[in-house]
């Protein structure tokens, strides 16, 4: 029995330890004196000092923030009207083609995604800017959403709006009043994607964001090609622990929902 | 009385559709067609054929193997061990939390573990070997896409592991089949699917991620992905850079009508 249990424990441990050492690296040599990510000399705060003194890279947190929340909002909107759409359309071939339209930005890489965008952007006349990079937040968050509250309003009971109905309710109460409470959890849970996509999205970000306008995602590239800086290594390990936060914060209302666990698809 | 409501949700979903799923797609074959003078051309087709940029794909598709590959065989025995633990779920979520943090931050990681002072070359240098030139190598490249990809291959495969049924198992060590034989006609076939998934989930960003080549290894590694960036972005050429894109959609759609559909993918890990 020993014998059997030994080396799969060893094994799970080393995926473990090669999972978690690069990330633990970073945020050891965020303290790090001596400003390289080798030979720690001794502890500072420096680096936390500098990324919070940094007005410009505050501003871009902001920028990041806003346009999350604010893509991730509109997104659910459209997001929930569309899984709504889909519910109710009747013929099953109008359902499966309105169901891969809707994948197709959750499959495609975000580079092809990013550069379509540029082309789609550029073609119409929108600025690269603020207002680009919201508009294809708001692209590839919409699906994520559908995805999200489709299945609670497959798995809600026909009968419940038929009894409203009886009861006298009118369409628009059937909605607020027995739909939406509904499949609020899906809602939520949605929403909570959408963000944390939003978040960490680069790629896509990276194409429409022309000149003037930085998220954080593309504002990191720029400082990582240019070499080691351990303001990058502060400024991770502070995205680390608000990534955790807001993991917790999902795994949560996913609990509550029951919607599951899914994770940020590199694409 | 339906029907008009059912219009009224339709509205803003299907402009949306209409804006920002079919428009681009037409836009990016329109561009493949489209010379730098803006004239129709099939000139972006035919270059895309010759021989530089069939290198570049084949050595782009060469990576994306060997990254599923190393991935898979890591992978796969990880899931196996995470299936039999106690507190399988919490386990499984420690191999989830990485893969939430910021891909770039885990690439920039590795620009100092890899460095010529990184632990890497300070733990070869106790070993009597000399300081290598680990970053901007393709060897580089390929680790660090291997280590980025593994909780995505972990995930489906796990899914499918924990969803067979273990009295499958017993019922053919009871029937005399040894532990390599029982995982090879029965435990492996029943859990093809999850590969299926995994494998989709690494090969297509293998293919297409570019801040990983350009972080991790310079000019070393070309994959189509970075092929797309470049002409979009440094050389400005479009048509060109369409051409690449809509190859690599073609790609896709048949690596994906290959592997069965990805919705099953994404439901599988809906499910963790």
């Amino acid at each position: 029995m020993k014998k059997t249990f030994n080396w799969p424990a060893v094994y799970l441990a080393f995926v473990f330890v090669i999972l978690y050492a690069p990330i633990f690296y970073l945020m050891v040599y965020s303290f790090n004196s001596g400003g390289t990510m080798y030979g720690f000399e001794s502890f500072t705060w420096d680096y936390y000092i500098e990324v919070f003194q940094d007005t410009r890279l505050l501003i871009i947190v902001l920028n990041t923030v806003i346009i999350a929340l604010l893509s991730s909002l509109i997104s659910t909107v459209i997001g929930v009207f569309g899984a709504l759409a889909i519910t109710y359309v009747k013929r099953q071939r109008n359902k499966n083609t309105l169901l891969s339209l809707n994948n197709v930005l959750i499959v495609s890489p975000d580079v092809i995604i990013g550069a379509s965008l540029l082309i789609l952007f550029t073609f119409i006349g929108i600025r690269l800017g603020f207002t680009s990079v919201l508009l294809a937040h708001i692209a590839f968050s919409v699906p994520i959403v559908v995805i999200m509250v489709l299945p609670k309003l497959q798995e809600m009971s026909p009968t419940l709006i038929d009894a409203a109905r009886d009861l006298g309710a009118s369409r628009l109460d059937v909605l607020t009043k027995v739909i939406l409470p509904y499949i609020t959890p899906g809602i939520f849970a949605g929403f909570f994607m959408a963000l944390t996509y939003s978040l960490d999205d680069f790629a896509v970000t990276f194409f429409v964001t022309g000149n003037g306008f930085t998220t954080l995602s593309v504002e990191i590239y720029s400082l990582a090609r240019q070499g080691i800086s351990l303001q990058i290594n502060a400024l991770s390990t502070l995205i680390f622990l608000v990534t955790l936060v807001l993991v917790m914060g999902y795994y949560f209302i996913s609990k509550k929902s029951g919607a599951g666990l899914g994770m940020g698809v590199p694409k | 009385m339906e029907t008009k409501s059912r219009n009224l949700f339709l509205i803003p979903y299907a402009f949306w559709i209409l804006l920002f799923v079919i428009a681009p797609v037409m836009l990016v074959v329109f561009f493949s067609f489209r010379g730098l003078d803006g004239g129709f051309t099939l000139e972006n087709w035919t270059h895309f054929f010759t021989s530089t940029y069939f290198q570049l794909t084949l050595s782009s598709f060469w990576y994306a193997f060997l990254i599923t590959f190393f991935a898979l065989i890591i992978s796969y025995p990880t899931a196996l061990i995470l299936t039999k633990t106690k507190h399988k779920q919490l386990w499984l979520l420690l191999i989830i939390v990485p893969s939430w943090i910021n891909i770039l931050l885990k690439v920039y990681a590795f620009l100092g573990i890899f460095g010529t002072y990184g632990p890497v070359n300070a733990l070869l240098n106790t070993m009597g070997i000399s300081s290598q030139q680990i970053l901007f190598t393709d060897f580089s490249f390929v680790f660090v896409s291997v280590y980025i990809f593994i909780p995505f291959m972990i995930l489906p495969i796990f899914n499918a592991l924990d969803k067979l049924n273990p009295t499958l198992v017993d019922a053919s060590r009871d029937l005399g089949a040894s532990s390599w034989e029982t995982f090879r006609q029965v435990i492996f076939p029943l859990t093809a699917r999850g590969v299926k998934a995994g494998c989709q989930l690494v090969f297509i960003p293998a293919l297409s991620l570019f801040m990983i080549t350009r972080l991790i290894a310079g000019n070393q590694v070309i994959t189509l992905g970075t092929a797309i960036e470049q002409h979009f972005l440094v050389t400005q050429d479009w048509g060109m850079g369409s051409t690449i894109a809509v190859f690599l959609i073609a790609v896709m759609a048949v690596i994906m009508f290959l592997t069965g559909d990805r919705k099953r993918g994404l439901a599988n890990e809906k499910n963790v």
